[in-house]
Order: structure tokens, then sequence, then C-alpha cells
């Protein structure tokens, strides 16, 4: 057991700081939730794409530089250490990437991902439906045969970013009789400017049109997007959701950064008297060392070749809840001008609300947790 | 490159369970109670062949250490079994006579560690910041340090009942021999401290574990409406936070152990601490009012969660060692500084197990 750090990741660390100093915009980039800010992070990815930073976990022919987790775990702390602007393309890179280079062909892989890897085409996820939240196996949205390919139509919901990205990726139901619900689903990927989509931006809840609805009427898809066979979306789905709820996610560099500006602050502008107060700053930096080891401990295990597994409902509660303690101390740290709605910290905070809700809810986490790792006897669903 | 135990760690941990297990922890606390110390005792001789006092203790004063890692492994099992006695005073002890040892004084490392490694010797310490020696009754040694003088109590005053019933308090009679002066024991006392907050905090989540397990083991066989308990989304989900809270104390401990630093020790002690009261609350409140009675063994282990939470270190000392050290720990201007350290920045040897 040891934390030691290779010269080569240190060579690394060095080498993405070096050039994180030269090229993070000094002024923060307008917020990505708006058609301006989404068009500033998009050139962003690019400059990232071109100096091979924005997915460096991935093999090279693809745009990556091919480094294994320990490495990209120090980029992460490099990059969010130095303020650089948050991901664009954070669901196609963490979701349907991976799902991609499990499930997919080769042909699919050399097609989609170079231009996700420079912010060319930026993915949505399309799972959600108004009536499939929690129970997504219920969703309703189908995908019909027709000639080479699929035809979709349906409502889709929630999907973060879709009224600024270029395409999505989702799950449909193909076989209306399979027994089961989770049975009969296809998972394919489709063009948020095709012909039958209507892409209707829903404002969250600071008004921002954060993510946006789907209307889906008979749009083409054909059979070579389509991923993995026919009917087996749901286990594709689920082979993935790990990364959605795990670390990939929400890399501990994030909130190792976030502490740390909640420390200045506290030195800038905290009442030494207030113990409270100080307490809860001194709790958000254990928390982001605890998640800093908790990954590090995690990072070891797939080293050695283990899967994301049940493990990744653990990381999800924590670093929801966590990052909405986080927040909330700064906003309390602040006193009036935390409320104000342009400060640093307040999209933060109004972000950190959904932490609970979306991958997941902490609630269906719980239950993961209680049923896979503890072992407890099944509720009621 | 690897922040998890390696097998032979692991291995040790599993050994001190079985052990633990077949030594019935549970009788050995309520002799204790009763007044009889001698199963207590036994106990001890047993832990210190495999080898558990010897974790803390150097190699030229006939121990194995100092293994902090080690340590780390031993305790958590300790605190799973509830096993009685000063182990967290005694492994602190010896990390004060080692320190000496190293600053130059080393006549009472001599002297002690030898028969201390050996587990021949018991003992206990008072070095702040309570002003009670724990289990000084069970103890042939009490050490105490006065500012910056470390001496060798005469004896203890009236003994003292523990809300843990495996756990008595006394304070130490004033004067005694005096073994060591000077900065350097101000320094070494600091170590034990820390020595003895790393170990009580691996007692927590071993202690917040068993009770988790047992909780688990009880909810799935209680039934009531017709069904286990351990079916009611309110039991399911109190018991996964108990899980996250035990999980994410674990890193911490074991960060701790590598680097030994006074903050990442605080972190992982008021983290664990907490981590174990929490699970001590959600096994009584699921185990209802068997859960309230002394006869249930379970009651030896709830009513050591808030003494191991609040020894060596309440919560408050502990976030407020934290944040005096967390002053931009990373880097002041990120465009601008040396190199982050980071999670792999810090260099620890590798280490053998023992
Ligand atoms: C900011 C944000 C971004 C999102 N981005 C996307 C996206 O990009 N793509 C996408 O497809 N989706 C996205 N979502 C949707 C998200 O995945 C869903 O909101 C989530 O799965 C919950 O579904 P729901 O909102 O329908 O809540 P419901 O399922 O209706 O749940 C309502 C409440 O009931 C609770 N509940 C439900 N079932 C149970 C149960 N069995 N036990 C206990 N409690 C239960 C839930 O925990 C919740 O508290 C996003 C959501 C948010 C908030």
């Amino acid at each position: 057991m040891d934390l030691h750090e290779s010269a080569s990741i240190r060579d690394f660390r060095a080498e993405a700081r070096e050039w994180l100093r030269a090229h993070v915009p000094a002024e923060p980039l307008p917020s990505l939730e708006t058609g301006e800010g989404f068009a500033a992070h998009r050139k962003w990815e690019a400059e990232l794409a071109a100096a091979r930073w924005s997915v460096v976990s991935w093999p090279e022919e693809y745009g990556g530089r091919g480094v294994d987790i320990f490495h990209w775990l120090a980029f992460e702390e490099e990059y969010w250490a130095a303020g650089a602007p948050g991901r664009v393309s954070q669901n196609g890179i963490n979701l349907l990437a991976p799902t991609l280079f499990d499930h997919a062909t080769e042909e699919q892989r050399a097609r989609v991902l170079p231009s996700m890897a420079t912010g060319e085409v930026v993915w949505a996820q399309a799972w959600s439906e108004p009536e499939a939240g929690s129970d997504l196996a219920s969703l309703k949205s189908r995908a019909v045969r027709t000639d080479g390919g699929w035809l979709l139509s349906g409502q889709k919901t929630w999907s973060s970013r879709a009224a600024f990205a270029d395409r999505a990726f989702g799950i449909f139901r193909t076989d209306p009789e399979a027994p089961k619900p989770h049975q009969g689903l296809t998972y394919l990927m489709f063009d948020l400017r095709a012909p039958g989509v209507t892409v209707r931006p829903i404002g969250r809840l600071d008004g921002k049109p954060a993510f946006a609805e789907l209307f889906l009427d008979r749009v083409f898809v054909p059979d070579a997007d389509v991923i993995g066979e026919p009917g087996q979306g749901w286990r594709i789905a689920m082979s993935t959701t790990g990364n959605e709820r795990g670390l990939m996610l929400r890399s501990p560099g994030r909130f190792l950064a976030a502490a740390d500006r909640l420390v200045r602050l506290w030195h800038e502008q905290g009442d030494p008297g207030d113990t409270a107060l100080r307490d809860r700053v001194a709790d958000a930096v254990i928390g982001a060392r605890a998640y800093e080891l908790f990954t590090a401990a995690g990072a070891a295990r797939f080293a050695g070749g283990a899967t994301i597994g049940a493990e990744s409902s653990l990381n999800k509660v924590f670093w929801s809840e966590f990052d909405i303690a986080l927040h909330e101390t700064a906003l309390d740290l602040l006193g009036p001008d935390g409320e104000l709605a342009d400060g640093e910290w307040a999209e933060g905070h109004v972000f950190s609300l959904a932490g609970p809700i979306y991958a997941g809810t902490n609630e269906i986490q719980r239950d993961i947790i209680a049923e896979r790792l503890l072992g407890l006897p099944k509720g009621r669903r | 490159m690897g922040f998890l135990l390696t097998d032979e760690q692991r291995d040790f941990g599993r050994s001190l369970d079985a052990m633990l297990t077949a030594a019935d922890t549970p009788a050995a606390i309520r002799a204790r109670a009763g007044g009889d110390a001698g199963p207590a005792r036994a106990l001890w001789a047993r832990l210190a062949e495999a080898g558990v006092f010897a974790l803390a203790v150097p190699e030229e004063y006939e121990g194995m250490g100092p293994l902090p890692v080690e340590t780390a492994v031993a305790f958590e099992e300790l605190g799973r079994h509830a096993a009685p006695g000063p182990f967290a005073e005694t492994v602190a002890s010896a990390a004060l006579l080692s320190a000496l040892a190293e600053a130059g004084t080393d006549a009472p490392a001599k002297r002690l560690l030898p028969a201390l490694a050996a587990g021949e010797t018991v003992a206990t310490l008072c070095a702040g910041p309570g002003p009670y020696a724990a289990d000084a009754d069970l103890a042939d040694v009490v050490l105490v340090v006065d500012g910056d003088r470390l001496l060798l109590a005469p004896g203890h005053g009236a003994v003292r009942e523990s809300a843990d019933p495996a756990r008595r308090l006394a304070r130490p009679e004033e004067g005694g021999e005096l073994l060591a002066a000077g900065p350097a024991v101000v320094a070494a006392a600091e170590r034990a401290r820390r020595w003895a907050a790393l170990a009580t905090a691996a007692q927590c989540l071993g202690l917040g574990r068993a009770l988790l397990d047992r909780t688990v083991a009880y909810t799935k066989q209680r039934t009531q409406f017709g069904v286990p308990v351990g079916s009611f989304q309110a039991v399911r989900h109190r018991l996964a936070d108990v899980l996250i809270g035990l999980e994410f104390a674990r890193p911490l401990l074991h960060g701790a152990a590598l680097t030994m630093t006074d903050a990442d020790v605080a972190a992982a002690k008021v983290t664990a601490g907490e981590a174990a009261y929490a699970a001590a609350r959600a096994a009584l409140q699921l185990h209802g009012a068997i859960g309230y009675t002394e006869e249930l063994d379970l009651s030896l282990w709830l009513r050591k969660a808030r003494p191991l939470r609040d020894t060596w270190g309440t919560p408050a000392e502990c976030r407020a060692i934290v944040l005096a050290a967390a002053p931009l720990r990373r880097h002041d201007d990120p465009h601008d500084g040396p190199l982050p350290k980071g999670v792999w920045g810090v260099t620890v040897p590798a280490r053998s197990a023992p």
C-alpha cells in the first residue's frame, strides 16, 4: 500500500500544468447552459483537443493519449485547480464513449469518437421520458423497423444541453411484445437536427436552458447507428451507468479545487468566532480528501482488473451530498452576497442541488447499496 | 502504485479477526465490568503473541515497527470485536518512548519498550487533551506528560466507570519518577497523540462495521407486518447511509497511516468517530427495544461508540487541526508556485507486513 506518484505521472502533471497555465482563459467563460456560453465552451474543447488534452485516457487513434486512470486523475486535479472551464462534452465523453468502447463496432468508434473529442459534435443523453424517470425500463418511445434502419417516435425529456447539442444517444422500445419491460429495448444514436425532431428547451431552476424535451416523429436512424444488438439496449445501458454515478462524472480534482477555494474564502471573510461555520469549512476539506483517497483505492482496484460495480452508488450519494454541503457553506460564508445570482458560487450551488436527482436519484442509489452491497431483502419498488 | 492493503496486511487482519472471534471478547468485557480483569489480561497476552504491541515499537527495542498501516489494520479488528484494554494508550506510549529515543534520550525506551512490545507490560498514558489515564487500573505503567516533563506515575487515583463498560478512567497520582524533560518530550507527546488518534480512529471503523453487520443480520431476520424489517425502505436507506459513512472513513484512515500528518490523522479520527457513532445510533434504533438492553451483547458495542468518538481528539478539536493545516495545501495561485502534491505526491517508504 502506498501513495507514490511515479515519475511518469509527475512529468505528465507538469506538462498539463504548463499547458493549462498558458491556455486557461483568464476570465471565466459565460455559463455553458446558455447559447453564448455553449459556443465558447465548444471552442475551448477544440483548443483542448488540438493539444490532445480533451480525452487523455482514450487511445491515441481517437485523439487521446492512452494514459491510465492514475494519469487521468492527475490531469483532472490539474484541470480543476487551474480553474479551467466546465466540460460541455461530458455526457458524450463520460457516457457514450465508454459504451462505444465496450459495445460498438470498429467503424462506429472511428466515425463517432474523433469528432466527440474535438467538441465538433456534442452529444446529449436521451434516456429519461416524462413517465419514465427512476423507473427507466418503463420507457415508451419506440423504434420501428424500416428499410435500412429504424423510425423513432415518442418523447424524451430532461436531456442536458440538448438545446445546443448536435446528436443524442438513447434507448428505445423495439419489441413492445417482450415479456418484461427491460427486454426488447435498443440502444441507438440519432441526429438532433434530423427531420422529425423537435427540441424544446426547458429552463432549469435559475431559468437557464440547461436541458430540453425532445419530440420525435418518425425520425430515421440507419442501422449503422444502432449500438450492439437490437433488443440488448437495457444491458448495454446498464453496463455504463457506473460511469455516470462514479468518478468519471465527478473526479476528485473538482472537489479538491472547490474545497481550496472555500478555505481561501474562509480566510478572507470567515469570522474566527463562528465555530459552527468553521467546522463546516473543515468538513469540506475533509470530505474532499476522503473522496480523493476513496477514488485512489477505487483506481487501484480498476488498475488491478476490477470493474465498476455497485460501489459507484456509494460514490454517487457521497459526491452529490458533499457538493451541496460545500456550496451551502460557501453561501453562508458570503452572507448577504451569497444571494447574488451572478456570484462565483451561485451557479455552482444551483447545479449542486440537482446532484441527488440526476444520474439515478439518491433514493435509487441507496436501494442499490442496500440490496447489492449490504444484502438486505428487496423492498417494494 | 496502489492505495490498497497488501495481501499480507489483509491476512494479518483476518487472522486477528479469527483469533478475537474465538477469544469471546463480550465475556471478557463483562468480566472486566464485574471486576475480574483476568480474561482481558489473557486476551492481551494472545494479542501480544500475534505481534499487535510490537507494531509501534522499533526493531532495536525488540519490536517490528514503526508500522502505522499494520497498526490501523490491527486496531480495526480490536474495534470490530470491542476488545477491552488500553490499546491505543499502549501504542501511544510506544510511539512516545521511541520518539524520545530518536531525539537522544533512550534510557526510558531501553527500559520499557521491550516488555511493552512483548505484551508483558500494559502501559497507559495521560498526555492530554483529557485529564484521565484510560484503564490505569489494568496497566502496569502509567506515563504522564506534564508540560515538557515525562513522568512515571507512582499510581492512580480513584477509579471511575466509563460510559463504555470495557473501560475505566482514573487520574494519575502526582509526582513520580522523572523519565525525561525538555522540548523533545513535547514533540514526542505530539507523536504519541497522533498514534493514539490513529489507533482510536481504526477502532471506530471496526466498531462501526461490526454494528452495521449485526444490524443488517438482525433486520433480515426480524419480521413485522409479515415481512423482514430490512425490506422497509426507511430501514434500508438508513443502513446504506451508515455504509457510506464508514466506507469514506476507511481511505482517510489508511491515508493517515501512510502520511501520519496531524491533519490527515485528525481527519480520519473525526470521520471514523462520527461514522461509528452514526452506526451506533442506527443499530440501536433498528434493533428496537431489544437493542436498548444490556443483556444483548450489542450493548457492549453501542456503549463504546461515543467514548471512542471523543477520546484522543473530539470532533471539534480534530476539525480545528484540519483547518489550521489546510491553508492552501495545494496552491495559492493555481497559475504559479510549486506543483501541487496531490494524493500521489506524498512520498512514503513502502513498508512490509509484520
Ligand atoms: C439537472 C438534470 C440533468 C439531467 N440530465 C439528463 C440527461 O441528460 N438525460 C436524461 O436522460 N435524463 C437527465 N436527467 C433526468 C434524470 O435522470 C431523472 O430526473 C432521474 O432519473 C429521476 O427521474 P424523475 O425526475 O422522473 O423522478 P421520479 O422517478 O418521478 O422520482 C420522483 C421522486 O420519487 C423518488 N422515487 C422514485 N422511485 C422511488 C423508489 N423506488 N424508492 C424511493 N424513492 C423513489 C425519487 O427518488 C424522487 O425523489 C436530468 C435531471 C436533472 C435534474
